[in-house]
């Protein structure tokens, strides 16, 4: 075989494992991590975070904000203590509300923020006071059939 | 009897554990004399164009079948729970971190792999090696880094572009045959594929792949007994050695890499 020719064929085969590479890295994945130099961190703390997991996003108005960096359990209050790395360009004002959602009936769950009507915003290292626990179905479901078997019974 | 039997097992442990420090030695010898492979490049071009250019058809006509399948397969089951959505995400999550690095190296095993060392054995058989030692040319800086070193470039490059045919073959039965939606398919699976993650994964892992393979089929070929049934037998066991390697060692990637993911 020629020895430019097998050199056109290499760089044509570099050239499209590399555009493959690029595909994969532009259309198919994301950096979903927000960068630690341009974020911030604020702590909410929660008595039951229900299935929320590190990673998961925070959401504002239905979009992505930032991440869950960390969940503790703060062994004093009891409660769990939820790191979340909100990306810098979005600042909240200090009185936010963070609630615990879920994305369709089953889906992931999620830190849902929403602002409050504060003018001072949230600075690092901040907390979010006002905070709404996971819906647990067992829960729920408990309530539900507690208030039925009140509704029946007679008075 | 006993006797007998007791001196097979040691001599088979002396072989073996021989065999190992041998192996090693070879890697090592490799690794030192990868000074020429990058300073004649021309010789690394030259058998990327056998292990990894030759591969490509291969490659690229299995990703895109297999990403057919599971398209297919996925949405049979994805849509018994409403979640046909999710299509995209199950093939490209799927492809990126395991199907692609590992197919593709269970190919290359077999297509570059068993060629690499039916070559350095046969090359062995005929006496080139030793002609190239009484030559005063170390035939594993001129035969074996090269390819080595080809093998190693080549195979994540493969790995992405069977992952990137798989994607595009789920797409085309996912989008255009079912009819997902081809809006939901692209952006579900950008918002779940996470670059660091996934892909990047994904490659450390072909990588690795392609340095045990390619270190397999090089060292098989060139510890080869040099007749015909020895480079035989040595191209046999480089395809059934390597292809249990990639399995194993993709379980114990993905232990150590996706364990902390939840």
């Amino acid at each position: 075989m020629n020895r430019t020719v097998l050199d056109l064929w290499v760089g044509l085969f570099v050239i499209a494992g590399v555009a493959a590479l690029l595909f994969l890295a532009l259309k198919v994945g994301s950096t979903s991590a927000v960068n630690t130099s341009d974020s911030y961190e604020v702590v909410a703390r929660f008595e039951n975070i229900g299935g929320l997991k590190p990673r998961a996003p925070v959401k504002s108005a239905g979009v992505v904000v930032g991440r869950v960096a960390d969940i503790r359990f703060d062994n004093e209050t009891y409660e769990a203590a939820v790191t979340l790395r909100l990306d810098k360009r979005y600042a909240f004002p200090k009185d936010t509300i963070a609630a615990i959602m879920t994305s369709g009936l089953l889906g992931e769950q999620y830190v849902g923020l929403e602002a409050g009507g504060d003018s001072a915003k949230l600075k690092d290292k901040d907390r979010i006071l006002i905070t709404q626990d996971a819906v647990v179905l067992e829960n729920l479901i408990g309530h539900f059939l507690y208030g039925k078997a009140q509704e029946g019974a007679p008075q | 009897m006993l006797k007998r039997s007791i001196e097979n097992l040691g001599n088979r442990t002396i072989q073996g554990v021989w065999r190992i420090g041998f192996a090693a030695r070879f890697f090592l010898a490799m690794l030192l004399h990868s000074g020429t492979a990058f300073r004649r490049f021309g010789l690394t071009v030259r058998e990327m164009y056998f292990s990894g250019v030759l591969s490509l058809i291969i490659i690229l006509v299995s990703g895109l079948f297999v990403g057919m399948v599971l398209g297919l397969q996925g949405y049979e089951t994805l849509q018994r729970f409403g979640s046909e959505s999710a299509l995209g995400t199950l093939v490209a999550l799927s492809l990126v971190r395991e199907l692609g690095p590992v197919l593709a190296g269970l190919l290359f095993a077999s297509r570059a792999g068993s060629a690499i060392t039916a070559e350095i054995g046969l090359m062995k058989a005929t006496e080139q090696l030793s002609a190239m030692e009484m030559m005063a040319v170390d035939p594993i800086a001129r035969v074996v880094a090269p390819r080595f070193w080809a093998g190693v470039i080549s195979m994540p490059l493969l790995a992405a572009l069977f992952s990137a045919m798989g994607i595009f073959g789920g797409y085309l039965v996912g989008v255009h045959l079912i009819g997902v939606d081809e809006g939901t398919f692209w952006s579900q699976m950008k918002s779940s594929v996470d670059f660091e993650q996934d892909i990047l994964n994904g490659v450390i892992k072909s990588a690795v792949f392609g340095v045990t393979i390619t270190t397999i089929a090089l060292f098989e070929g060139y510890d080869a007994p040099p007749t015909a049934e020895g480079v035989s037998g040595a191209t046999t066991r480089t395809v059934v050695t390597s292809s249990l390697a990639v399995l194993a060692l993709d379980f114990v990637l993905t232990a150590f890499m996706f364990r902390g993911l939840n």
